[in-house]
């Protein structure tokens, strides 16, 4: 595996560094999602027509799940707006580091230890998808829900210590982390006999270049990407210039068996169930569904609520724990019947978890074809919203008539097909590699399960 | 520049970049950029079970145009104005179009919508109340079915029906003199074409037509009544207006139909009624033009039938009665 030192390119250090390209980048950003909450709340309440919807759920979504996480993976966390207000008061400066002695205004309270893992950005996510038929097609709800997320995160500053937010409640950073593990990009120590024999860990507790990480991350102890927001702190004040951004090979985190937790397991599991369902309840012919889907509260609504939970953390799950038995069952088999020695198996929770890390390549494929659908379908609404962002009959640019104009059609199908078989080759090569810890035989029933998956989405994205 | 500085800046910068575009929108709205300007009414459509036109009252001074702006909020709706000669405009949804409209007398107008945009389609109406001088009181006379006298309710079917569809080219050359009075407008308005026909089966003047060559005079009858003109303006307002419910070939079966019958259902509570069936000889053959019109004008109180009085004009309404026949005689 093959690593290049990206700081090690003339300007790329000095720009990470400084505080000032991250900090107006995230201003912007902060500048377009207010903006987005407003458009939501008076302009328009038409979806196509709004900034708020068109801005977030096409121009965002399209930069984040088509660009920024499978090749910057947690690049968008390091602008990231939302947690930015309540960071800047918990900092008492926003650019800082601070220089003043006075009282900041946040708890600083420790995270719960019972609540260390994403179990509650699972749940966030969840409760989000099930709405998102709404959330993504209404301004006001969308205004709502972004309004929400921005309140909770500042709020979450100032009790708890760093970014709680983004570690443990964001719905968004739940699926940049687990996607992240993909990226051919990573933040590691150069040498960690550095790190080690550094006492003072800067990196953890800041000094006056910089803040402690903000993420509750020790980088000498990095091993994936998960937990890395890119923020560079570490960077900024580790004293023995240690820190790298490398380019990497895609997925190299996957191949690492440290850290994995069921609750990643599940985020898997959440992710990749949530593209199938969107496909059908989105793309599908099915009236009723999406009826049901949109209709929030109503008897439909519960049903399909009921059992959208039901197939994204039972049905699914279920579904690999079988397949991951049968797996097991088979190279146990084998191991009897050969006379050369294996090793000895993990147990079925162990082997479940360390499987379903195959699906994080699959389940970003799914939502990367689920994504081009109606991205490049509806991008020619974005140039309409920016010349009139609220619908009040603006015309900044011009463009404010621009018809709705599908772009790619013919390529898109294709580019899906690519990308999802793709994704299958990954997860299959992924599921063997994690197999190979063992026994190379029990990834024969998982791949099979990553086949079905695929089948199914080609057959509701493709047709 | 010193820490200090730096974060002075910064603070500046954070402000300008996150709230200053938002905020720019909001005075540019406040004062009034593109929308909101004093003398412009901004009007919202949205289906009528989700408010309809807002505003729905309007007011304007004969005279004076009345600048519009209309957007809707959330399908494609039209704008227009009953009893105008204004054209029809179409409202994008999340788009804005600008009408101007000027008034030269006063009264109570009704603004619609002209597309099929839901089962309440007909239900989307507002009003514009036109104030100004009157130069003379206009003497409204009464539709034609008060004048008769003509019960819109009660069943009408015709007790007699053709075995051939009537044909207006045959009946020109009945190889019989018609007498005239058959072939006024007020003797035509007011009977049915049931009631033409038994008259003129009684006449001496056709005792040598059989009885579908008399269907064929009564045909005849009721298109020297049109024009070539008023029928194709009849198929233009049939088409935007009635055809949704009653169905483009006239059976009773357009695309909101269905959704129509339950909206009664549940509105009302009595069974659905179905849209008149225009190629139902039993019905259109024993209706009167007087009849139908007053049925149009009125509206059928209960049935989902919209009252068309404040929106078409009369020569409107008789183009879509002319229409109306085609569907059961050529």
């Amino acid at each position: 595996m093959t690593r290049y030192d990206l700081t090690r390119l003339p300007l790329v250090e000095p720009l990470l560094r400084n505080r000032w390209p991250q900090f107006v980048t995230t201003s912007i950003a902060l500048g377009g999602f207010v903006f987005a909450i407003i458009a939501g709340m008076v302009g328009t309440p038409v979806g196509s027509r709004n900034f708020g919807i068109v801005s977030v759920w096409i121009g965002w979504w399209a930069l984040l799940m088509l660009i920024a996480v499978p090749f910057f993976g947690r690049g968008w966390c390091s602008i990231c707006p939302l947690p930015a207000p309540g960071e800047w008061l918990q900092r008492g400066a926003v650019l800082g580091p601070s220089t003043g002695t006075g009282r900041r205004p946040g708890l600083g309270l420790r995270w719960p230890n019972r609540l260390r893992n994403i179990w509650l950005q699972n749940g966030a996510f969840a409760v989000i998808a099930l709405l998102s038929v709404v959330v993504l097609t209404t301004p006001s709800v969308t205004a709502v829900v972004l309004a929400a997320l921005l309140v909770l995160a500042v709020v979450m500053s100032l009790i708890f210590e760093r970014r709680a937010f983004c570690r443990y409640l964001c719905p968004v950073g739940g699926f940049i982390g687990l996607y992240s593990q993909l990226a051919p990009i990573e933040l590691r120590v150069k040498d960690p006999a550095v790190c080690a024999c550094h006492t003072q860990k800067t990196c953890y507790t800041g000094n006056a270049d910089g803040y402690g990480c903000p993420w509750q991350v020790f980088p000498g102890g990095l091993v994936k990407n998960t937990f890395c927001g890119l923020c560079v702190e570490c960077l900024r004040t580790c004293p023995h210039d240690n820190i790298a951004i490398n380019l990497r090979d895609f997925g190299a985190d996957l191949s690492n068996p440290a850290g994995r937790r069921l609750d990643e397991a599940f985020k898997a599991f959440i992710m990749l169930g949530s593209a199938m369902a969107y496909s059908a309840v989105m793309l599908g012919p099915w009236g009723a569904l999406k009826s049901a889907a949109y209709t929030v509260g109503s008897a439909a609504w519960v049903i399909y609520a009921a059992a959208f939970l039901v197939f994204i953390f039972v049905v699914l799950p279920g579904l690999f724990f079988t397949a991951v038995v049968v797996g097991r069952r088979l190279s146990q088999n084998l191991a009897e019947n050969s006379t050369t020695k294996t090793r000895r198996p993990e147990g079925k929770r162990q082997a479940f978890i360390a499987l379903s890390y195959a699906l994080v390549p699959l389940g970003l494929a799914a939502w990367i074809a689920f994504s081009l659908s109606f991205v490049f379908a509806n991008l020619s609404y974005l140039s309409a919203a920016l010349s009139d962002p609220m619908g009040w009959g603006w015309n900044l640019f011009g463009t404010a008539r621009v018809n709705w104009t599908p772009y790619l059609t013919q390529f898109v199908p294709i580019l899906q097909t690519i990308v999802l078989v793709g994704g299958l080759i990954w997860a299959g090569a992924t599921a063997q590699r994690i197999a190979e810890e063992t026994s190379k035989m029990r990834s024969l029933p998982v791949i099979v399960f990553c086949l079905i998956v695929t089948l199914v989405l080609l057959g509701l994205l493709v047709g | 520049m010193t820490a200090k500085g730096a974060e002075r800046a910064a603070r500046l910068t954070a402000i300008v970049l996150a709230l200053g575009l938002p905020v720019a929108a909001l005075i540019a709205r406040w004062a009034g950029w593109g929308a909101g300007r004093d003398s412009v009414i901004e009007i919202h459509g949205a289906l009528a079970e989700a408010g309809g036109w807002a505003p729905a009252d309007l007011t304007a001074t004969v005279g004076e145009p009345l600048r519009l702006r209309l957007t809707s909020d959330d399908v494609m709706h039209g704008f227009a104005v009953g009893q105008s000669d204004w054209p029809a405009v179409d409202v994008a949804p999340g788009e804005v179009t600008e009408t101007t409209i000027t008034f030269n007398r006063p009264g109570k107008y009704v603004f619609y919508c002209t597309r099929w945009c839901g089962v309440n389609h007909w239900r989307m109406r507002g009003t514009i109340e036109v104030a100004g001088p009157t130069t003379s009181p206009a003497i409204e006379s009464p539709p034609l079915y008060v004048t008769l006298g003509l019960d819109l309710d009660a069943p009408h079917p015709a007790d007699v029906i053709p075995e051939r569809r009537p044909s207006a080219d045959r009946g020109a050359e009945p190889g019989a003199t018609i007498p005239v009075e058959f072939s006024t407008g007020e003797y035509f308005r007011a009977h049915s074409p049931a009631e033409v026909w038994r008259a003129l089966r009684a006449s001496p003047a056709s005792r040598e037509l059989a009885d579908a060559e008399v269907w064929d005079v009564v045909a005849f009858v009721w298109r020297s009544n049109s024009t070539p003109e008023s029928l194709v303006e009849g198929k233009r307002i049939y088409a935007a207006n009635c055809a949704a419910c009653h169905g483009e070939t006239g059976a009773g079966n357009g695309v909101m139909a269905a959704s129509l019958a339950s909206q009664l259902t549940a509105e009302f509570g009595h069974g659905a009624t179905k849209p008149a069936d225009f190629t139902d000889p039993a019905k259109m053959l024993g209706a009167s033009p007087a009849l139908l019109q007053g049925k149009i004008i009125r509206g059928g109180m209960g049935t989902g039938m919209p009252y068309w009085g404040p929106i078409l004009t009369e020569s409107q309404t008789w183009a879509v009665l002319s229409y109306l026949w085609t569907f059961v005689m050529d």
